[in-house]
């Protein structure tokens, strides 16, 4: 029932009476401790400790104002492109608090990347589309470029479908060919962990099968959380799931043992259609 | 008849009385319209000739045509766009990108809209004081400014607005690629909003390139050839406000004859923009 | 074991709907599936060849509810996506459909087994297969009512009672061995019972699967140690030194 993609990514099951609990698993790529968010005033994140494990899929579910997508936001801190929103607390990424004003943003976003939930492409070629990103950081000559974006391209599984239309506007792309092209935009800085907040909630059911088994197979290079308001989603491709509630971190662990035996009733509530 | 019939029934008959009424509202305001430009169109085709562009505004009884009208408010419009439009694609990105929320954007915003209807004859006033009044005499500098004072809230505005229709995800999809600010905004945003910000220029351009009022008291008039800015100007509009004022029948051709080329100008830049946008429009889909 | 106390309905009325009906059926099945096994055995006792073809014809209705369960369960998992307590439930309503049909298969082959046994001239014996019987309704009784009960600990009862039907279904089978090997005369009977009682003793094993089903439905985790096994009949030899 509960399908989990790639072999290679799924943890090996611990005993089945232990596995209630949430795990703490592999490497920890980046870490929230006891993070807190504001939005205005509005307590949006209520003391969230989490661990996501490195080159695995992590993800983020809940009903709407949970605070996955704030959670998600911090990890990059885009936020911070608003004014009135204030985070305390520690985000880590390898150990290193990225909350740290000293921490560089340019660092940090070339570290953790991020695709939203609708497609954005540049209003440019699809070339330049990739090429935006990597030009701010790395001086390369054509053919390196060339390299790069076509790279970029196999990575996020487009190439085949626009390499003989490189120098057309991205615009000009399906829904769901503009995610893919978002998510090798954002792996074409090779970025260490990449966010991906609701990247399927615009596109059809094809479509998103698509980027389903990209995530599947990004998670071999990457480490990747993704909040998403499909269930199945977060089943079919998580390795870990994180259920949140009114701003608060309600029940982590597992992706199959949160989606068949949830140790907390609000998880199951929420899981199985129950809630409110 | 059932009462969902008869319900149905009145319906019918309010939807109909509603719809001959409008139709007639519009048609009533489109008369109007066709007459005008019917009446310039016919007068002014008339008054056409090779001449035009090429003679000066002649003396009462004279033979002439309107190049020195025509070149000085063709001067005066583009200086007027070339000093508008930069500091208003700023003052827009401003709002837009950086004061979107705050109550100092929200009051510049307001100022702006009052700008953008002030009567035109006030910026006329206010650069004679400012510039005409201070420096002595009348000049093309002088009409060009007043012009510009027109053309600064219409950039202003549709820079706002149009950056703020781009999608708040494609900034953040852009900053999350670790590029600062300022790149994003000139390399992607200007881009997205492009197609918006030239209507905007566009549409001021034509409403400058009508008015009167702000060069009577600025650029005033000039019956010959010059091309000294410093100097006073002669721009269509005056002229044809100053010729159909006045008994001659010569002067009343040439009014309309350039009322022609100035509406026929309008007309054409309006069909400019839309097809910018459209285009822009087409792509998107 | 904390599980999460089952709360409140789905958002979706009708997925509560189709879930009762669910169980419902599984009950229904269940209840049926009892009433064949006792009145297989009351045709034993009674010796009543009528009442064991009805057994032998009633089966069928149970596999058609059987049928109609996993309909169900194909509906339910392509239409409702069931996750956590609903999944499980729907896999449980699965399972113990197919155990109870079994059961039922059981019964009827009871039933089956009398009808050549009412031809034959009867044996002393046959009390002590209505005991074993009786046992194994009472264990199917229980995991049933834990079922409907969502009551784990009452299917871990029953299900550590198994043991005792395996070893009184292994005295049974020494016994019938016993007399087979005195009077040659007994074998036919005495097979026929032999695999009465081994019909019996799966239904108490088919028993023990739907305790199973009921304890992980209720905690999600599978009954950890594994049971231990009084039925040794298949190491037993011939022991006829006596």
């Amino acid at each position: 029932m509960i399908d989990v993609p790639s072999p290679v990514a799924v943890a090996p099951l611990p005993p089945a009476t232990a596995a209630a609990k949430p795990v703490a698993t592999g490497r920890p790529k980046m870490a929230a401790r006891g993070l807190d968010f504001y939005y205005d005033g509005f307590h949006a994140l209520k003391n969230v400790s989490l661990d996501i494990a490195e080159k695995r899929v992590t993800a983020l579910i809940g009903p709407s104002g949970c605070g996955k997508s704030t959670l998600l936001r911090v990890f990059n801190r885009i936020y911070s492109i608003y004014p009135k929103l204030r985070a305390t607390g520690e985000v880590l990424l390898d150990g290193e608090n990225i909350l740290d004003p000293k921490f560089p943003l340019n660092r940090l976003r070339s570290k953790v990347g991020m695709v939203f939930q609708k497609p954005v492409p540049f209003p440019m070629s699809i070339y330049d589309n990739i090429a935006y990103g990597i030009r701010h950081y790395e001086k390369l000559s054509k053919a390196e470029m060339d390299a790069r974006v076509e790279q970029a391209l196999v990575q996020g599984a487009l190439w085949g479908e626009v390499k003989d239309k490189l120098k057309q506007s991205a615009l000009g792309l399906s829904g769901g060919q503009q995610q893919r092209l978002c998510i090798a935009r954002a792996i074409a800085l090779r970025p260490e962990v990449i966010l991906l907040d609701e990247p399927t909630s615009a596109l059809d059911p094809i479509a998103t099968g698509k980027i389903e088994q990209l995530i599947s197979e990004l998670k071999e290079h990457f480490t990747i959380a993704i909040v998403t308001h499909n269930m199945q989603q977060a089943a079919r491709c998580s390795d870990y799931t994180a259920f949140m509630y009114l701003g608060e971190l309600v029940e982590y662990g597992n992706t199959e043992m949160l989606f068949t035996k949830p140790a907390k009733k609000q998880t199951e509530d929420y899981i199985t259609g129950r809630f409110g | 008849m059932t009462p969902s019939d008869r319900l149905y029934l009145k319906r019918r008959l309010v939807n109909g009385f509603n719809l001959v009424v409008s139709g007639l509202c519009a048609a009533f305001g489109l008369f109007w319209l066709i007459w005008i430009l019917w009446t310039t169109f016919k007068t002014g085709l008339a008054a056409m000739k090779p001449g035009l562009f090429t003679q000066m505004t002649p003396p009462p009884g004279s033979d002439g045509g309107l190049a020195n009208a025509l070149f000085g408010s063709l001067v005066m419009s583009l200086a007027a766009i070339a000093i508008g439009t930069p500091i208003g694609i700023a003052a827009g990105t401003f709002l837009a990108e950086y004061a979107r929320k705050s109550a100092l954007g929200e009051a510049i915003r307001f100022v702006n809209d009052i700008l953008l209807s002030a009567p035109s004859i006030v910026l006329g006033l206010f650069v004679y004081t400012l510039v005409v009044a201070q420096v002595g005499h009348f000049s093309g500098w002088a009409g060009a400014l007043a012009l510009a004072l027109i053309v600064l809230p219409v950039v202003v505005r549709t820079t706002d607005e149009m950056l703020q229709l781009v999608p708040s995800q494609m900034r953040e999809a852009a900053l999350s690629l670790g590029v600062p600010q300022w790149k994003v905004t000139v390399q992607v945003l200007y881009r997205s909003a492009l197609p918006g910000i030239t209507t905007g220029v566009l549409l001021a351009l034509a409403r400058i390139s009508g008015e009167t009022a702000p060069l009577l008291f600025t650029a005033l008039n000039n019956q010959y050839w010059s091309a000294d800015l410093s100097q006073p100007m002669a721009s269509v509009p005056v002229v044809i406000f100053q010729y159909a004022m006045s008994p001659y029948d010569s002067w009343h051709a040439l009014a309309w004859a350039g009322a022609f080329v100035v509406t026929l100008f309008v007309l054409l830049l309006s069909i400019l923009s839309r097809a910018i946008l459209l285009r822009n429009k087409a792509h998107h889909d | 074991m904390n599980a999460p106390q089952q709360s409140g309905e789905h958002t979706v009325k009708g997925y509560d709907a189709e879930l009762q009906r669910l169980t419902g059926e599984i009950q229904r099945m269940g209840e049926a599936a009892l009433a064949q096994l006792e009145a297989a055995i009351d045709a034993v006792i009674e010796r009543d060849s009528d009442a064991a073809m009805r057994v032998v014809n009633a089966d069928d209705a149970i596999d058609t509810l059987e049928q109609d369960v996993s309909h169900d369960v194909v509906r339910l998992l392509a239409l409702r996506q069931p996750l956590a307590r609903d999944l499980r439930e729907v896999l449980a309503a699965l399972r113990i459909a197919s155990d109870i049909e079994r059961i039922g298969d059981y019964a009827a082959n009871v039933a089956k087994r009398s009808l050549v046994l009412n031809q034959l001239a009867p044996v002393g014996l046959t009390s002590a297969l209505p005991r074993l019987a009786a046992l194994a309704a009472s264990l199917v009784r229980d995991v049933l009512a834990a079922y409907r009960d969502n009551d784990a600990e009452r299917a871990l009862d029953a299900w550590a009672r198994d043991e005792e039907l395996d070893e009184q279904y292994t005295g049974l089978f020494r016994e019938l061995l016993t007399y087979m090997m005195e009077d040659p005369r007994n074998i036919t009977p005495c097979t026929h019972l032999l695999f009465m009682a081994k019909n019996i003793e799966r239904i108490g094993d088919h028993a023990t699967n739907i305790a199973e089903n009921v304890y992980f439905l209720v905690h999600g985790v599978h009954i950890g140690q594994t049971r231990r096994k009084g039925d040794t009949t298949a190491s037993l030899a011939i022991d006829d030194s006596h």
